[in-house]
């Protein structure tokens, strides 16, 4: 007999026309999150049912509570629509738990109005079943050490005493398709995280520059993307070299614009690979005013470089709140792992903070830009990493 | 492409014949050294042989060889099991600040623990001040702990000397000599510098990781680290590293054979490298003692207008393999303490590459090198 949970969604429900396209995209990112637990999911009215083998339900609800849309979960008993039948599975799940209960409420939720009893009888007949069965139970409405909760459904009641917390957000894929800038760095995988908790699909993009830049920077890309995966899908990491963009900013323009004339060419070709995949936006790990190349003057100017939306969800985000999240993502062992990235040996003593457009213009003049994009996309390769 | 293998002193690779015995020896020899059965006693000879030949080198006795997990661990009883064994006859430790770091941190946990601490000071070579260590020596002094050669400069120190002073100043002092870079490089014979512990090292004389020796002088008594059987005379109890053990004696044995010849031919090879980069132009300073003067085998250069770590991976796309002073341990790359304490500073210390030769390198693999030096600094270097 397998175990059932109950998948309840929040914000989605509110959306209109549109609820059913979010819900069959929860019902599909759902699918995928428990596929190797063996569970079904199934629809019910306004909720989601994860039938799962008994082994596997802590898996399971492992894997479920990652999924975005998700706002809770309960493993439920169910018990036929009668209502001795509902006592009987009322009193078996009370006993069934670990300690003895002293307080308690029973809060019913009637979806199905065919049921005879309405939702305040049903909370008097099992509270009085449950204070009949078991010692030292008392009702508390106001403060109760216990709650039990049964839902009446159109085929069957479910009976549950609590529930986990799910990332809430939008199911991954209903708001479009779009490119993280991933650096491999604390920031950017956290940008990526936030990008799909909103609902968007993301592909990633590294930018690598062997030999200024360990071969150890891409694998740490590539693991990055593998935890990413485990909130979404497969994720398509884009790999680039940047080496010859390095070299000639280095050997031709002032070493104080290297960083942000690094930056502009990553849009640069950020942009050139979104256009070639179809996908609708850009997001980095930008963050205001965290590096000389962060200020609000450098953002501007590296946001000119394209006509495309650069997504920046962490740009109001402290630091420290930064960090927080990439350890609850289990991102931040990963990304502190001490291997350069492109930028960290390129840092100048005294990076300009206020860069302005014509300075940067007349900077980028002595390079081949589109030379430099063009050798840049030469390198591209893809890799599709799975959770 | 071919792969030229320049850091040898980070490790060397395996012996062919290292490899096929340690192969057989897990095959065929698995027994346990302590059991009385014909295996254990095959595994047994296996383990007194390599002592034997460990032994010869050093010009030891065979129960004066105690094999450990390696150089740090080597290093750790050494200096430790020194320290407590002896602290009643006092808590003084002299070293010098250019020591491997099992040197450093264990001498940093013993000062936690209520050890002094001195470090002799060095010069811009990488000698320690002998005047200093006459004068601190001192009836509080167990141990002095100094590098045969330091593993990044190469720098040589006088063991002779030191030993000698110790010796006529405080004649209860031990001396440890850290001989991870030397031995199989350069002679070693602790019994005539009058030291008492000598470390030593298998993967650096082309045999397996994982095991090392520790020379002990008769009747030096030492607190051991583990506890457990008799093992290693109870010093180092745990079942033997047999196949390790018997890889570590077929190196140290092909090692000691042609040791003067790999010398020369080594030394040959850096001087080679040294003058081939000096021909080409490229701004290059030697950071260490004079080529003649310093181990055969490293050599540390310092490289005008690039950073060590970008001339490192550059070369690495040649097959080149090399080692940068500056080890990039952390986001922020801390320089090496060595090059710190010589006094390097700015672009000698950013720019600083270690290569370091052994006998499997050649001639043309130098030259191959070399150019590609040449070609990586012009091309990537400011």
């Amino acid at each position: 007999m397998p175990e059932k949970i109950l998948i309840r969604y929040g914000e989605i429900a509110l959306k209109g026309k549109n609820r059913r396209y979010f819900e069959d995209s929860l019902s599909r990112n759902l699918k995928r999150a428990v596929k190797d637990t063996g569970a079904r999911i199934v629809r019910i009215q306004g909720r989601f049912l994860a039938l799962v083998p008994e082994e596997e339900v802590n898996q399971a609800l492992h894997h479920l509570s990652r999924v975005f849309g998700v706002v809770s979960l309960s493993v439920v008993k169910p018990a036929p629509l009668d209502l001795a039948a509902i006592k009987t599975a009322a009193g078996n799940l009370v006993e069934s738990l670990p300690e003895q209960l002293g307080s308690f409420k029973v809060e019913t939720r009637r979806s199905n109005k065919g049921f005879p009893l309405t939702s305040p009888e049903i909370n008097r007949e099992v509270g009085a079943y449950l204070l009949n069965r078991f010692a030292g139970m008392r009702v508390d409405v106001h403060q109760p050490s216990f709650q039990l909760y049964i839902e009446i459904g159109p085929e069957e009641a479910l009976l549950y005493h609590d529930s986990i917390s799910g990332p809430g957000g939008l199911p991954v894929g209903v708001s479009g398709r779009s490119l993280l800038l991933l650096s491999g760095g604390i920031d950017s995988p956290v940008a990526g995280w936030l990008a799909m908790k909103r609902g968007l699909s993301i592909e990633a993009i590294h930018f690598h520059s062997f030999p200024f830049t360990s071969m150890r920077s891409r694998e740490k890309a590539v693991d990055l993307c593998r935890v990413l995966a485990r909130y979404g899908e497969t994720v398509p990491l884009n790999l680039v070299s940047v080496t010859e963009a390095q070299k000639e900013i280095r050997a031709k323009c002032p070493e104080e614009l290297g960083i942000i004339l690094l930056r502009r060419m990553m849009i640069r070709t950020a942009e050139a690979v979104s256009r070639m995949k179809g996908l609708q936006a850009l997001v980095t790990g930008e963050n205001l005013g965290q590096v000389a190349s962060q200020t609000l003057e450098s953002l501007a100017e590296i946001s000119a470089v394209t006509g495309m939306l650069i997504l920046r969800p962490l740009l109001c985000m402290d630091k420290q709140e930064i960090v927080s999240k990439s350890q609850a993502l289990d991102t931040y062992e990963i990304s502190i792992r001490p291997y350069e990235d492109c930028c960290t040996l390129f840092v100048p003593r005294h990076p300009v903070t206020r860069p302005t457009a014509e300075r940067l213009e007349q900077a980028e003049a002595a390079l081949n830009i589109d030379k430099l994009l063009e050798h840049a996309m030469g390198s591209l390769e893809t890799e599709f990493i799975k959770s | 492409m071919p792969e030229i293998y320049l850091d040898n002193s980070a490790t060397t690779r395996p012996y062919d014949a290292v490899i096929e015995l340690m192969g057989r020896v897990q095959r065929q020899i698995y027994g346990n050294p302590s059991s009385l059965h014909a295996m254990g006693v095959e595994a047994e000879r296996l383990i007194r042989k390599a002592r034997a030949a460990i032994a010869a080198i050093l010009n030891g006795r065979e129960d004066e060889i105690f094999f450990t997990s390696g150089g740090t661990e080597s290093n750790n009883q050494a200096i430790r099991g020194t320290a407590l064994r002896h602290s009643r006859r006092g808590n003084r430790i002299i070293t010098s600040p250019i020591e491997h770091p099992s040197v450093l941190n264990c001498c940093r946990q013993l000062a936690k623990e209520g050890f002094k601490i001195s470090y002799l000071p060095v010069d811009s070579a990488g000698y320690i001040c002998l005047d200093e260590l006459r004068r601190l020596l001192g009836n509080d002094t167990v141990l002095v702990t100094i590098a045969h050669v330091n593993s990044e400069i190469g720098t040589i120190q006088p063991v002779q000397e030191i030993g000698e002073i110790i010796k006529k100043l405080s004649p209860g002092t031990l001396f440890h000599v850290d001989g991870v870079q030397s031995f199989g490089k350069i002679p070693v014979n602790p019994p005539h510098w009058q030291a008492d512990l000598f470390t030593c090292s298998a993967h650096k004389i082309h045999g397996p990781k994982g095991v090392g020796a520790l020379w002990v002088k008769k009747k030096t008594m030492l607190q051991p680290l583990l506890q457990g059987g008799e093992q290693e005379g109870s010093l180092r109890p745990g079942t033997e590293n047999v196949a390790g053990i018997a890889g570590f004696g077929l190196a140290a044995a092909e090692t000691a054979r042609d040791q003067l010849d790999s010398a020369s031919l080594m030394r040959q090879l850096k001087i080679q490298f040294y003058r081939a980069l000096k021909q080409a132009g490229l701004d290059v300073a030697l950071n260490g003692p004079p080529l003649e003067e310093s181990a055969p085998h490293i050599i540390n250069l310092s490289f005008k207008g690039i950073r060590a770590e970008i001339l490192l991976h550059s070369l690495e796309q040649y097959g080149i393999y090399s080692s940068s002073g500056s080890a990039c341990h952390s986001r922020r790359p801390e320089p090496s303490h060595v090059l710190q304490t010589i006094g390097l500073t700015g672009e000698r210390l950013t720019g600083a590459l270690r290569f370091s030769f052994s006998v499997f390198n050649t001639v043309s693999d130098v030259t191959t090198a070399a150019g590609c030096t040449v070609k990586a600094v012009r091309e990537f270097g400011k």
